[in-house]
């Protein structure tokens, strides 16, 4: 028989301090891959910056869900990260790096970028009004 | 997280970053360091980095806002005792070309 993969789904309100709560969750998921210091950094790093946009972008000036998955795969891990939030009109520009809507709040606009450096493919789903889907992989290389 | 802000003497001053830096954390970070620049008008800020145990980008806005903080008051910011995984999202900002690092 097949092994079944490992799978988590976490949901929770967008709330700042649920910043960490995803990050540590999912560095806590991953660590039965034994994964390096250094890919363990980068997928915490990845995930903050998913559910700080939720935080900021998607429910600005409102609250709503965050939907965190995360699975298991054969050399790594699949993250996704949902929510029912505005969504982004042009998401190509949002990718753009050091592109923010909010300056005066001191973001640097760099939160896809990061993404995309510290992962190894992102997809980014969107629709104005509905809300925003990305999707991380990240392949994690297990010590001997 | 909490940062220690201390007095080097010269118009230096010393804020020692500790803990995680997010979105959530860097909101009172900045408040703190920027009462600190406001009292005691420094011609040099260090952040230390040596004890911060995560940073996302908001760290990097946390840094360019006090940049500019400090430009504005003809004063500089030096960048102390960054750990690799720091330096990595620095780098991702350029941020190794605007500022000097000890």
């Amino acid at each position: 028989m097949k092994k079944p993969s490992n799978e988590m789904k976490l949901i929770f309100p967008s709330l700042s301090e649920n910043e960490r709560l995803a990050r540590v969750a999912v560095g806590g998921f991953i660590s039965s891959k034994n994964p390096r210091m250094d890919e363990l950094s980068d997928v915490k790093t990845a995930v903050s910056e998913a559910v700080t946009n939720c935080i900021v972008h998607a429910y600005r000036d409102t609250v709503g869900l965050i939907e965190l998955t995360a699975r298991l795969t054969e050399d790594g891990v699949y993250i996704k990260i949902r929510d029912r939030g505005c969504g982004i009109e042009d998401v190509k520009k949002a990718m753009e790096p050091l592109f923010t809507t909010l300056p005066d709040e001191e973001r640097s606009g760099l939160g896809f970028s990061v993404m995309e450096s510290f992962t190894d493919s992102i997809s980014v789903k969107s629709k104005p009004g509905s809300g925003t889907t990305v999707v991380m992989v990240k392949k994690l290389r297990s010590r001997i | 997280m909490a940062v220690y802000i201390s007095d080097a003497g010269d118009g230096r001053i010393i804020a020692r970053l500790t803990g995680e830096i997010d979105h959530h954390s860097a909101h009172w970070l900045r408040m703190d360091i920027d009462t600190a620049i406001q009292d005691r008008s420094p011609k040099e800020l260090l952040l230390d980095f040596s004890e911060v145990s995560f940073m996302d980008s908001s760290g990097v806005g946390l840094v360019m806002g006090r940049y500019k903080n400090m430009k504005e008051r003809g004063g500089r910011v030096v960048l102390a005792n960054m750990p690799e995984y720091i330096e990595k999202v620095m780098n991702l900002a350029g941020m190794d070309r605007l500022l000097n690092e000890r």
